[in-house]
């Protein structure tokens, strides 16, 4: 595969305050590549520095293989879709569309042709005349879609731009955002806080923290195998505890020892432990590995979530099995379910549930969107 | 519908009572006034007269013609209104531009020092720029002590643009100013990420964007240019003699009906003007 983008070792600071710590990222040809993390974490900030708007402190970035640093954006072969779209109010439909075109003084036959074609790509036939400001959040989104990928750019860079959508919207235009991609050929830069909308779209996922870059890899490869507890917590529900390494595919935490299929870490070496909530089998108290105390129960339609008291240490589970509140219960876990990280910065910040209420949750969440 | 009535109807009017006595009433009156004559009766004299009046009048030439008075004084009024209008344009667009962009805190001491002249007197301004441009007058004391010759310029129309455009010039910046800062910054990026230079972005987006700060700021500028008459008497050292002149002296001479006349035919002429730019500027903003 052809490396389009390459980020090296690219440092960015606003004000003294470094928000892009020595960032090194290939991006390739044809690539649906998702830049994931909560707000401040970096992400926008490298979505703008490979559009032109900001300058990289130290560091290069390179369009295949040429160094583009200085380089303004007017003469960037790559296009961007904003948040909340800004379409120009003083043009229609079919102007914004255009607007690329008529800046290169492309004939009138072709602009006429080029932006039909877009349209009907964006599923927008017949709002040529329409005003920009009379569209639908939806029909908004679309537009600045089309517009800046009416010149077939090399890439298009994306910054959250479903996040003004609701829920349903959101997931449809996913569907349709994967589409346009896999239909012409052109690499995706995607901007996104939402976990579930990176893995369901995504060929590469990039999760970002504090201005650096934790993880690179596969959806599956993110969900299944983190490498530390802040991108365990972040994808996904994880409980994370503290482990000591035995020998190799022998862990033993909160009291017990486990097989497991990690090796190559150092004999006694302390680790974190991921086993997800989906991954634990609820059995008779006498049978479990672990044993604990139900602390509460919530029913979720698919499953329940039940938080589990064990020594000291709350687990989150997933089970169709109904158990009750302060029900004795056992659990099982198979070695394939545990996962082994070394410890990180991010060590003891995540993965316990004893302070867990999904309306906290919910709140932080809107929090950080209301930031964005 | 019933709560628009009343939460719309009641807040509404004490303004609505002060435009009906202040606005209205006395627009009225003038209308009233412009068509009868000194004893009440209704007459089209006062109208026919200003387009109709003759006087002589010597030219640069010294050849002297017959010309039609109020035509002549209007249509300098215009000329003069329109180069000020113009030149306070050229001006204020860039300068509005400069100061939007600024940081938050830059921009507050712009705009407070654009706004500092307009707390003083008019007259006072006007007085200032006569001790400025009069032949023994600051400006030409300047220019004595570095040796570059003197300049006339007290008692012409460049006096009068000048002390019209000083006048006037934070009408045009304020509404331009205000209708930039507004703009989306995000809007600009998308230009430059179209493919837009420094000029195309200029061209293609911020102004028409900004087309509505412009006609407001045209229209607060020419109407009082066009209608002033301290400026010109001061600084023109009354040789050009402007429709507010004539109306003001007409009303000195207690001649209250032609005075109405005029300011009536003025009124006209404006609120045509400012239909037309509206329909202009909302023709584009409709695109």
């Amino acid at each position: 595969m052809k490396k389009i983008i390459e980020l090296k070792n690219v440092t960015k600071s606003f004000d003294g305050e470094v928000v892009l710590d020595d960032i090194c990222l290939d991006i390739y040809d044809n690539e649906f590549l998702t830049l994931l993390g909560p707000s401040g974490c970096g992400k926008t900030t490298t979505l703008r520095l490979i559009g032109g708007f900001e300058t990289a402190g130290k560091g290069d970035i390179l369009f295949m293989g040429e160094r583009i640093n200085d380089v303004p954006p007017h003469k960037r072969n790559v296009n961007t879709v904003f948040q909340r779209y800004a379409l120009f109010p003083h043009l229609n439909v079919f102007e914004n569309v255009a607007f690329a075109l008529r800046e290169r003084r492309v004939p009138k036959a072709e602009i006429e042709e080029k932006v039909r074609e877009m349209l009907a790509l964006v599923a927008l036939t017949g709002f040529e005349k329409r005003s920009v400001t009379s569209l639908s959040g939806g029909q908004q989104q679309r537009v600045a879609i089309a517009r800046a990928l009416i010149s077939r750019p090399k890439v298009l860079l994306l910054d959250e731009p479903l996040a003004a959508l609701d829920l349903k919207l959101r997931k449809d235009m996913q569907q349709e955002l994967k589409k346009i991609q896999k239909a012409t050929g052109i690499t995706f830069v995607y901007v996104t806080h939402d976990q579930e909308e990176a893995l369901s779209m995504s060929d590469t996922v990039v999760v970002m923290s504090e201005g650096r870059i934790q993880q690179i890899g596969t959806p599956i490869d993110i969900y299944n195998e983190p490498t530390n507890a802040f991108v365990a917590d972040f994808i996904g529900e994880s409980n994370i505890l503290d482990g000591v390494m035995l020998r190799d595919r022998r862990v033993s935490f909160s009291g017990q020892s486990f097989d497991c299929v990690d090796a190559g870490f150092g004999e006694k070496e302390p680790v974190d432990v991921v086993v997800r909530p989906e991954d634990v089998d609820i059995v008779p108290e006498d049978k479990g590995q672990l044993k604990g105390v139900v602390t509460s129960v919530t029913f979720l339609g698919v499953h329940y979530e039940i938080i589990v008291d064990i020594g000291g240490f709350k687990w989150m589970i997933q089970t169709t099995d109904f158990v009750d509140v302060d029900e004795h219960i056992g659990l099982y876990i198979e070695p394939d379910a545990i996962h082994i990280m070394k410890k990180s910065q991010y060590s003891g910040m995540y993965g316990d549930y004893s302070s867990f209420s999904n309306e906290l949750d919910e709140l932080s969440n809107a929090e950080s969107e209301a930031e964005e | 519908m019933k709560r628009r009535g009343l939460s719309g109807g009641l807040p509404l009017a004490p303004y609505s009572l002060w435009a009906l006595l202040f606005i209205l009433v006395p627009l009225l009156f003038v209308a009233y006034y412009a068509f009868t004559d000194n004893s009440f009766h209704f007459t089209l004299e006062n109208i026919t007269r200003f387009f109709t009046a003759t006087s002589n009048v010597a030219g640069d030439d010294g050849v002297t013609r017959e010309v039609y008075t109020y035509l002549l004084i209007f249509g300098r009024s215009l000329k003069l209104a329109v180069i000020s209008t113009v030149i306070c344009l050229l001006m204020g667009y860039p300068a509005a531009y400069i100061i939007a962009r600024a940081p938050a805190r830059t921009q507050r001491v712009m705009i407070t020092l654009i706004m500092i002249p307009m707390w003083m007197n008019f007259l006072i301004r006007t007085y200032a720029w006569m001790t400025i441009l009069q032949d023994t007058g600051i400006l030409n004391g300047i220019l004595g002590l570095l040796h570059l010759g003197q300049v006339h310029i007290i008692g012409t129309e460049s006096a009068v643009v000048i002390g019209m455009v000083y006048d006037y010039f934070p009408y045009m910046i304020l509404p331009i100013y205000s209708v930039m800062a507004k703009m989306d910054v995000k809007l600009l990026e998308a230009a430059r990420d179209l493919g837009c230079g420094s000029f195309s972005v200029l061209r293609r987006v911020i102004f028409p964007l900004s087309l509505p700060g412009v006609v407001s700021g045209i229209i607060m500028v020419l109407i009082p240019s066009i209608s002033t008459f301290y400026i010109s008497q001061k600084l023109g050292n009354g040789k050009f003699y402007l429709i507010g002149d004539a109306i003001e002296s007409q009303y000195s001479a207690n001649n209250l009906h032609f005075a109405a006349a005029m300011a009536f035919i003025l009124m006209v002429v404006l609120l045509v003007c400012m239909a037309f730019m509206q329909r202009f500027a909302d023709r584009r903003a409709a695109v």
